[in-house]
């Protein structure tokens, strides 16, 4: 292990608050989406990092951070035909003027 | 044998309770039933006053109750001074109750008169043969009940019942003076017998000189009122508004005599401690004079006689109050007998004529020769003329003003028996002499009135003999035996004697003069004394005055007293009202403002946080995603501790 | 002298793809924010092949920023006449957001430092070979139903945007 695993898991809870920080604060609804694909990339680092530790099984790190970025993908693909719908309904793409899970 | 002294009182008083039960079935035989209850009295009390005559004293008692370890007595003393009392009650007693039956023949509430007479009767025996304070006390308020029930016997009459209550009202203020004395005696003696008050026995307190000399000063305050003595003597004219025998056997034999009996058992209290003596002779020598100087001017037939009664009674008192014991009991049973047969004969008038104003009479002699004579036999009694009853008793009063330390009392009795004389005599004159002032219809009374009225005569002649020297003054020797203090014996004065004819023969001629000879002179004395006669006419003004101060202050008081007690009462009340209105009323603003409110609040604040809580649905997922991740970030915070 | 040079250097990626995350969420303007993204999924490409895992950084390099990211910047393109750039970019949340997540941070750094990793020295290695086992054998399951969801997202995407 070139640096110790600590750090690594630092690093990916650094990504994972920044993404969790624009998906919380970016208004524009694209802004979000990106900012999620941010937190799946972290969690893949946390994987990966943590398959190099494992000794008994390796590969289960791995082979879950392929499912993540497959999955990933296709979250980018169904949200964004969301916001397409979105702007058809409300034209607008900005979220916070978007309430209409009030009641 | 002793015992048969209770019957004494026992036979009138069965006589009133029967009468009053069955008085209105009985009819005009109620007279039957109290007269042969009197003569039944007077029958049993005979042997015993033979006895006391024998020097014998009779003594019986009985316990009723105890007061505070002390037993209080009832019971029978009978001597010498009680048995003469037992005497005059009963004679003079039964012949006015038999004069009445003639007086009242038409009264339409005839067995109730003779019913109150029966029960006078009891009480008034039993107040002579009372042993001790107690008995005596009882009997002494149930003879002022009688007075006025008899005072007020027309009631019907606005003037007879106010004279009434006038009567016991100022007699009560001397009761409780009484009551006060009794109370001071005994809590310093010990002791309430009769028989105890004398020096054997009352030496023994002989440092409790103040209190002793103030109680006999409140129980003589008793006499002041019952024999109506100055300043209380007010109620005696106006209770000449009962009938007339009323006021002869009350207001001048027997119940007024009842105020110098008690002086005269309290005799040796009262030489003990003689401070009390000057006060008793002072009051009753002024009493005689102010009494005597009321009756030169009064109208009214029975007037002249109730100040005639004052100013005798006076007499008595002032006699005792000089330590003449002889003396004044000696008037007392003279006096008991000129005086009923005075007030007999004014009645025997009244009821020949019609009215009761001597203004309008005159020269009633002729058409009412018994009455008359009777009268005059009376009338000379009284003012003092020998061989009379009256002249030997006055005589004796007169040598122990006489003799004692202050000339003054016997300058002041003197001249009381002068006038005496002359307002009797003015009495006579214009009543029976003269010509006839007014056409009136007369006639002279039946038998059953004028036989009393004779027998009456011979007691006024003949019961002074035995205080003469003709019978050895066996009356002062007599009635010594009973005296509390020492025995003092008066010696006969010529001087004295002598003087007091002259007096009463003077006051007669002058009023012969005056009123038979020139009538004119009456009407040129009466102006040129114009201030006296007013004074005298108005009885120097002493009802206004009493009514003016006493009674108006004493209604002021009361008035005080009733609106005190209604705004008290009624404050309070309403005040009880009022509280409670308010408290309700607090109860209300609590119940309003306070439950309800509580109420209304839990809903406000639930609203409220409901309206808070309200604003996290905002409908922006970025807000609940916030928030979901709070929720990791507490989870997280817990999961590290 | 050579280990230090690599630590430093696998450091200095892992700054630099932090720098460009940053950039994604700060950027106001849209595009510049995707291309702070790629520059951050190339930095994390670098980063797996610093722990050799050198297939999944191709795959992360030819899927993550070949075909993910060019499908976003389409999307950005074709909604950007939509967008308007004087508008601000962060929304209310953006205060307590940052300090919920500096608290975050905080914390779960703490827990990491303090916890006991079982760290073993000897390397497994990790093969494309290895991994191609592993995916048709022991994790074939899951393997055919990332098929499964991925035919369904396609099938769905292309229902929500159709014009109807």
């Amino acid at each position: 292990m070139p640096i110790p695993l600590e750090h690594i898991l630092i690093f990916s809870t650094l990504l994972f608050s920044i993404g969790l920080y624009g998906v919380l604060v970016r208004r524009n609804v694209i802004g979000i989406l990106i900012s999620i694909e941010l937190i799946l990339n972290a969690v893949n680092v946390n994987l990966i990092a943590f398959s190099r530790v494992h000794t008994l099984n390796p590969e289960m790190g791995q082979v879950f951070a392929i499912f993540v970025i497959a999955l990933a993908a296709l979250a980018a693909t169904v949200g964004l035909a969301i916001v397409l719908a979105l702007y058809r309904v409300k034209q607008t793409i900005y979220a916070d003027e978007v309430n209409l899970l009030k009641w | 044998m002793v015992k048969l002294a209770y019957l004494i009182p026992f036979f009138p008083l069965a006589s009133f309770t029967t009468l009053i039960f069955f008085g209105k079935r009985l009819g005009p035989k109620s007279a039957l039933v109290a007269i042969g209850a009197s003569l039944l009295s007077l029958a049993t009390a005979a042997p015993f006053v033979w006895g006391a005559l024998g020097g014998e004293t009779y003594a019986h008692s009985f316990e009723w109750l105890r007061l505070a370890g002390k037993p209080l007595l009832f019971g029978i003393w009978i001597d010498s001074l009680s048995a003469m009392m037992l005497f005059v009650v009963t004679s003079v007693g039964s012949l006015i109750i038999i004069y009445s039956v003639g007086y009242m023949h038409h009264d339409p509430r005839f067995p109730r008169f003779f019913a109150y007479l029966s029960l006078f009767m009891a009480a008034m025996l039993s107040l002579v043969l009372s042993p001790n304070f107690v008995m005596f006390y009882m009997s002494w308020e149930l003879v002022g009940l009688c007075s006025y029930l008899l005072i007020g016997f027309w009631f019907e009459k606005d003037s007879a019942a106010r004279a009434s209550k006038k009567a016991f009202i100022t007699t009560r203020i001397g009761d409780v003076a009484l009551f006060l004395g009794i109370l001071l005696l005994f809590f310093t003696t010990g002791t309430m017998e009769l028989k105890n008050l004398k020096p054997e026995f009352l030496g023994a307190f002989a440092q409790h000189s103040r209190a002793l000399t103030l109680a006999g000063i409140l129980i003589f305050g008793g006499a002041v009122g019952k024999s109506a003595q100055f300043p209380l003597h007010v109620w005696l004219p106006d209770a000449m508004e009962g009938p007339t025998p009323v006021s002869a056997l009350i207001h001048a034999a027997t119940m007024v005599a009842a105020g110098v009996y008690l002086v005269a058992r309290s005799f040796g209290l009262i030489t003990m401690f003689p401070d009390s003596l000057t006060v008793i002779a002072t009051i009753g020598s002024l009493t005689a004079f102010m009494a005597a100087f009321f009756g030169l001017t009064q109208t009214d037939i029975k007037r002249v006689l109730a100040y005639s009664t004052i100013s005798q009674l006076g007499f008595m008192i002032a006699a005792l109050g000089l330590k003449g014991y002889a003396a004044g009991t000696f008037h007392l049973m003279t006096h008991a007998f000129f005086k009923a047969l005075l007030f007999l004969g004014a009645g025997s008038v009244i009821h020949g004529t019609g009215t009761q104003d001597i203004r309008e009479m005159g020269g009633l002699l002729k058409k009412m020769p018994h009455t008359g004579l009777t009268f005059l036999i009376a009338s000379l009694a009284i003012a003092g003329v020998p061989p009379l009853s009256g002249f030997w008793s006055k005589d004796e009063i007169l040598v122990a003003a006489f003799e004692s330390e202050n000339r003054i009392f016997y300058y002041v009795l003197s001249a009381t028996a002068a006038m005496t004389a002359f307002y009797m005599f003015r009495l006579v004159f214009l009543t029976f002499f003269g010509k006839p002032r007014k056409e009136l219809h007369v006639h002279e009374s039946p038998a059953v009135m004028t036989i009393p009225l004779w027998l009456l005569a011979i007691g006024s002649a003949v019961l002074g003999i035995p205080g003469s020297p003709w019978m050895n003054h066996f009356f002062q020797r007599f009635i010594n035996g009973s005296i509390g203090g020492e025995a003092i014996e008066h010696a006969m004065n010529p001087f004295v004697m002598n003087v007091s004819v002259g007096l009463g023969l003077g006051g007669v001629l002058l009023a012969a003069v005056v009123y038979l000879l020139f009538p004119a002179l009456a009407t040129f004395f009466g102006k040129a004394l114009k201030p006296l006669y007013l004074a005298s006419y108005h009885k120097l003004w002493l009802d206004e005055l009493y009514q003016a101060t006493v009674i108006r202050a004493w209604y002021g008081l009361g008035g005080l007293l009733a609106r005190f007690d209604l705004d008290v009462i009624d404050g309070a009340v309403n005040g009880a009202g009022a509280g409670t209105l308010r408290l309700s009323a607090i109860k209300n603003w609590i119940d309003v403002h306070i439950v309800d409110g509580l109420v209304n609040e839990v809903g406000a604040v639930t609203q409220a946080f409901s309206s808070l809580l309200r604003r996290i649905q905002t409908g922006l997922i970025q807000n609940y995603l916030f928030i979901l991740f709070l929720g990791i970030l507490v989870i997280l915070f817990f999961e590290q501790r | 002298m050579l280990i230090l040079a690599s630590k430093l250097f696998i450091y200095a990626i892992l700054f630099l793809s932090l720098v460009a995350a940053l950039g994604v969420v700060m950027l106001p303007n849209l595009f510049h924010s995707a291309l702070s993204l790629v520059a951050t999924l190339i930095g994390i490409a670098a980063l797996y092949l610093a722990l050799q895992a050198e297939f999944i950084a191709v795959v992360q390099v030819l899927l993550y920023v070949g075909a993910v990211m060019t499908l976003i910047i389409f999307a950005i393109m074709l909604t950007h006449r939509i967008g308007d750039q004087t508008v601000p970019q962060k929304n209310q949340q953006s205060l307590p957001a940052f300090l919920a997540l500096a608290a975050f941070v905080g914390m779960v750094s703490t827990l990491i430092l303090q916890s006991n990793w079982p760290v073993s020295e000897t390397v497994a290695r990790v093969d494309a070979l290895a991994l191609g086992k592993a995916l048709l054998g022991v994790y074939i399951f899951p393997f055919e139903i990332i098929s499964v969801v991925l035919i369904a997202g396609l099938v769905g995407a292309v229902v929500i945007a159709r014009k109807d």
